[in-house]
């Protein structure tokens, strides 16, 4: 077959660098992980070794923060694991940007692409049901858990309570709704931008993009400022305010991975701007920036979800033992 | 970092369609070719497989008679069990059976030229050596006061995983699954798009070969079955922070039993994710070997797609033991029992399918039958454990243990060599000795049935699982079931001697070598194929038994 012309539209990619860095970056990004959350030595021991490496990173990030000052290894191996993600990232869309201005995505391949992104999705939408099964099992059946198992007689009241209707939360009517209102926003900004485009509008289509990301900073900004609220009433040991049980976990875990799907969708819609502004995508053609609006209306959802059950509902005593 | 010249990355132009292959290094670590990452993903199998079989013949030594032999602690036993279970699922079964196979044969087959995201297909092998370095360190890191390690089963229950593993041993085994979880993700997304995107003009999907068929359910599963775990184990890695969640701490108002919901919720659909690809390998040899086309193939293609679906709403049959309410258990039970009907359908259908067929007992048909035997074994005491009132007697016994190894370590194992030797002369371009891949074969096929049978007979005597020792009236079938591993051990060594002595002799294996029962695509290329193939697209005649 050698010197046999390609007859096909599928698109052949030569060897790439990008994955076997982006292994690398991981395996940094990894250990970086777990020496920062961790640290290698037990928790419940003491250190003989070297403080750097193997120190637990939480507790010299406390202290660091209470001016105690010792640093740890995890910083570094995170900002590293890190900057390389980033510089494979940049390297990697670069090239797809590139095959696609020199004509490789063909309309086969555009299928493809588009499956891909619907997979992707679906894989998100999994990892939140787990966090959405974990709050709905803790909000729904807590009491009936609280009458029969027998390890948790000694705290069975405290166990009762957590979760509890009418639990003590973030006043989903201050920033949440307006977080909301910023996400539904930005629906609509995401929408002008893609109609922008298709028409041949590309100043429209500047300025919708150029919105729909000045919102979603916004919306980050405000769930730093309502973390940092909270994180104070927590600190001076304020009553309003439970953060130390199943509601707390299930309430940061799943708003603070979202927050993270924000930020990712954001960076998605940045690309996408940096695109156009330098003159890619056309009328007919702009699979990348649809790609990001439909990821940026499926992190919208998300954040429905939350703001309904998580804020809403469990927070007005609509619990249902 | 590596400097990537402008338009030619890797040294290789980006539109070079002639059979030149790239230097070692371009070719090996940068590769976009999926017969090359197929390769690799097998290489790492085999290696992981040598990793958790050596663990595995560790645990079986120390169990050959009563009291301590070779552990210093029981941790150390504990910690050889977990690690034995995580490596050989995902990196031995999983990377072998799909990353492997898959990545060889199901562009082949549809007639595709590569897969969907040759780069994603790179970054999905690339993540699963990252991986096992993180649970290789983990051996060596402190896990609990006990010693180095996580000896909390490979199920990772918590609180054995949160307070009763406080040291980062456990931490690194987050990381490795979550890269490995990552993986096995985009992997699926890009046989899913592969699949639905990609086939050859003329191949519908009622036309696809089963084994296509097999790994486009298993995608399906992977895609939602592993996120869910990997959102599990992000729960337990901030619950094991001090001062963090208490998704699994009751003094918290957390759950203990919710980990294993979630983890069962992604644990069971596993099973099938390393057991269907195996099904569609063994259709394939099963057919080839009767010289007939598989009996009743959509039911058997939509006998995997049922399998996939009851697949997930079955997960609490895992957990019958919690103290978990009569209903539910009542629900399980017959969810569970359901799943039996489609597996029966395959069952049958590959032995109506020998029917009346010319039979060939070559290697990979002798594999295959034996799949189909020991998987019988082990799905019909699958079917006495789903019964909720004698699995309470059963659980975490010996039986369990028989069980799964039944269909997994026997099932999904046999399946892999069965398509190891069906297609080792199709990826290596060689023929294979036929003494050596037969002592293979009976040691293997002898050895496992001694292993683990004995244990079916312990595990209703009451010997729990997880132990590194028992009491003497145990003693007799445990020895048994040592001598087994010794015997399964010598297969190995006649593995490998029979792919050291190929790769030496090298007889050249030709285009079809098994003759007119192999009928798909891969046996109308040349062996190995070209490194490039399909660049005029194959065309299916509309043929009724063009599968």
């Amino acid at each position: 077959m050698a010197g046999h012309a390609v007859e096909h539209d599928y698109h052949l990619i030569p060897p790439s660098p990008w994955p076997f860095l982006s292994g690398v970056a991981c395996m940094i990004w990894g250990l970086g992980m777990v020496v920062f959350f961790a640290g290698l030595v037990d928790r419940t021991g003491e250190s003989p070794m070297m403080e750097f490496f193997f120190a637990n990173g939480l507790d010299s990030l406390k202290s660091t923060m209470t001016g105690d000052g010792s640093v740890n290894g995890g910083w570094i191996l995170l900002l590293l694991g890190s900057l390389m993600a980033a510089y494979v990232m940049y390297g990697w869309w670069r090239d797809v940007a590139r095959e696609s201005e020199a004509g490789d995505h063909t309309p086969v391949v555009d299928i493809g692409l588009r499956y891909g992104m619907i997979m992707f999705i679906m894989q998100e939408a999994m990892f939140f049901v787990g966090w959405f099964w974990m709050f709905f099992e803790l909000g729904l059946f807590h009491k009936v858990r609280a009458t029969w198992n027998p390890d948790i007689l000694e705290n069975a009241a405290g166990y009762a309570d957590s979760m509890a209707p009418g639990v003590t939360s973030v006043n989903a009517w201050h920033l949440p709704l307006m977080n909301t209102l910023i996400l539904l926003l930005s629906g609509t900004t995401v929408t002008w931008a893609h109609h922008a485009l298709m028409h041949g509008d590309r100043k429209g289509a500047k300025w919708g993009l150029f919105l729909t990301i000045a919102l979603g900073v916004l919306f980050t900004f405000l769930q730093l400022i309502e973390y940092a609220e909270l994180y104070h009433l927590r600190e001076t040991g304020h009553e309003a305010w439970i953060g130390n049980d199943a509601y707390g976990s299930a309430f940061f875990m799943a708003t603070g991975f979202h927050g993270l799907h924000v930020l990712i969708g954001t960076i998605f819609l940045f690309v996408c701007w940096a695109r156009l502004m330098k003159g890619g995508f056309k009328p007919e053609k702009h699979f990348g920036f649809e790609a990001a609006a439909w990821y940026w209306h499926f992190v919208d959802v998300v954040w429905l979800f939350l703001f309904a059950f998580v804020y809403i509902v469990f927070a007005i005593g609509g619990g249902v033992h | 970092m590596v400097a990537i010249p402008e338009g030619k990355v890797g040294g290789y132009g980006a539109h070079d369609d002639d059979d030149d292959k790239p230097g070692f290094f371009a070719r090996w670590f940068y590769s976009t070719n999926h017969k090359d990452i197929g390769t690799l993903y097998l290489i790492f199998g085999i290696i992981s497989g040598l990793i958790g079989g050596y663990l595995s013949f560790m645990m079986r030594m120390e169990l050959a008679e009563p009291g301590i032999q070779f552990f210093d602690t029981g941790h150390q036993y504990n910690v050889f069990a977990s690690m034995h279970g995580l490596i050989m699922i995902f990196f031995m079964v999983m990377p072998a059976v799909i990353g492997g196979f898959g990545n060889w044969f199901v562009p082949i087959m549809i007639g595709a030229p590569d897969m969907a995201f040759p780069r994603m297909n790179n970054l999905s092998f690339w993540l699963l050596p990252v991986a096992l370095i993180c649970l290789l360190i983990s051996f060596a890191v402190p896990g609990s006061a006990s010693g180095n390690g996580f000896g909390g089963g490979w199920v990772m229950y918590p609180p054995l995983s949160t307070s009763g593993a406080p040291g980062p041993a456990f931490d690194f085994i987050i990381i490795g699954l979550l890269a490995a979880g990552f993986s096995s993700i985009f992997g699926a997304i890009n046989f899913i798009t592969t699949i639905l995107n990609m086939r050859a003009p003329g191949m519908t999907m009622h036309k696809m070969p089963l084994f296509a068929w097999s790994v486009l359910v298993t995608a399906f599963l992977l895609l939602l079955a592993l996120p869910v775990l990997a959102a599990s184990l992000f729960m337990l890695f901030t619950d094991r922070i001090d001062g963090g969640t208490g998704f699994f701490d009751p003094a918290m108002g957390g759950d203990p039993e919710m980990f294993q919901h979630l983890f069962w919720f992604f644990g069971h659909p596993e099973v099938y994710i390393m057991i269907l690809p195996a099904f569609g390998i063994v259709s394939h040899v099963v057919s080839t070997f009767s010289k007939k086309p598989i009996f009743g193939y959509l039911g058997m293609a939509y006998a995997m797609v049922a399998i996939g679906v009851v697949g997930f709403v079955v997960w609490a049959h895992h957990m019958y033991t919690v103290g978990m309410d009569v209903d539910l258990k009542a629900y399980f039970l017959a969810a569970t029992l359901v799943i039996a009907v489609p597996t029966g359908v395959k069952i049958f259908s590959w032995l109506a399918t020998m029917w009346g067929g010319s039979i060939r007992f070559t290697i990979p048909m002798q594999w295959a039958l034996a799949f189909i035997f020991l998987f019988v074994v082990g799905g019909v005491t699958g079917v006495m454990l789903a019964n909720a009132g004698v699995d309470v007697a059963l659980h975490d016994t010996y039986y369990v243990v028989a069980h799964f190894h039944y269909v997994l370590s026997m099932g999904a194992v046999f399946g892999i060599f069965c398509g190891f030797y069906y297609w080792f002369g199709k990826m290596s371009g060689y023929l294979y000795n036929k003494w050596l891949a037969a002592a293979h074969f009976w040691l293997f096929f002898i050895g496992v049935n001694v292993i683990f049978f004995p244990q079916h007979f312990l595990g209703l005597n009451g010997m729990p699982r997880r132990y590194i020792d028992y009491p003497e009236e145990f003693e007799l079938w445990n020895q048994v079931s040592s001598f087994g591993a010794y015997i399964t051990l010598a297969g190995v060594f006649f593995f490998f001697a029979m792919l050291v002595e190929a790769f030496i002799r090298r007889r050249p294996a030709s285009e079809n070598y098994w003759g007119e029962g192999a009928t798909t695509l891969e046996w109308t290329l040349p062996s190995p194929p070209p490194f490039h193939i399909f660049n005029t697209l194959p065309r299916i005649e509309d043929t009724d038994d063009g599968h």
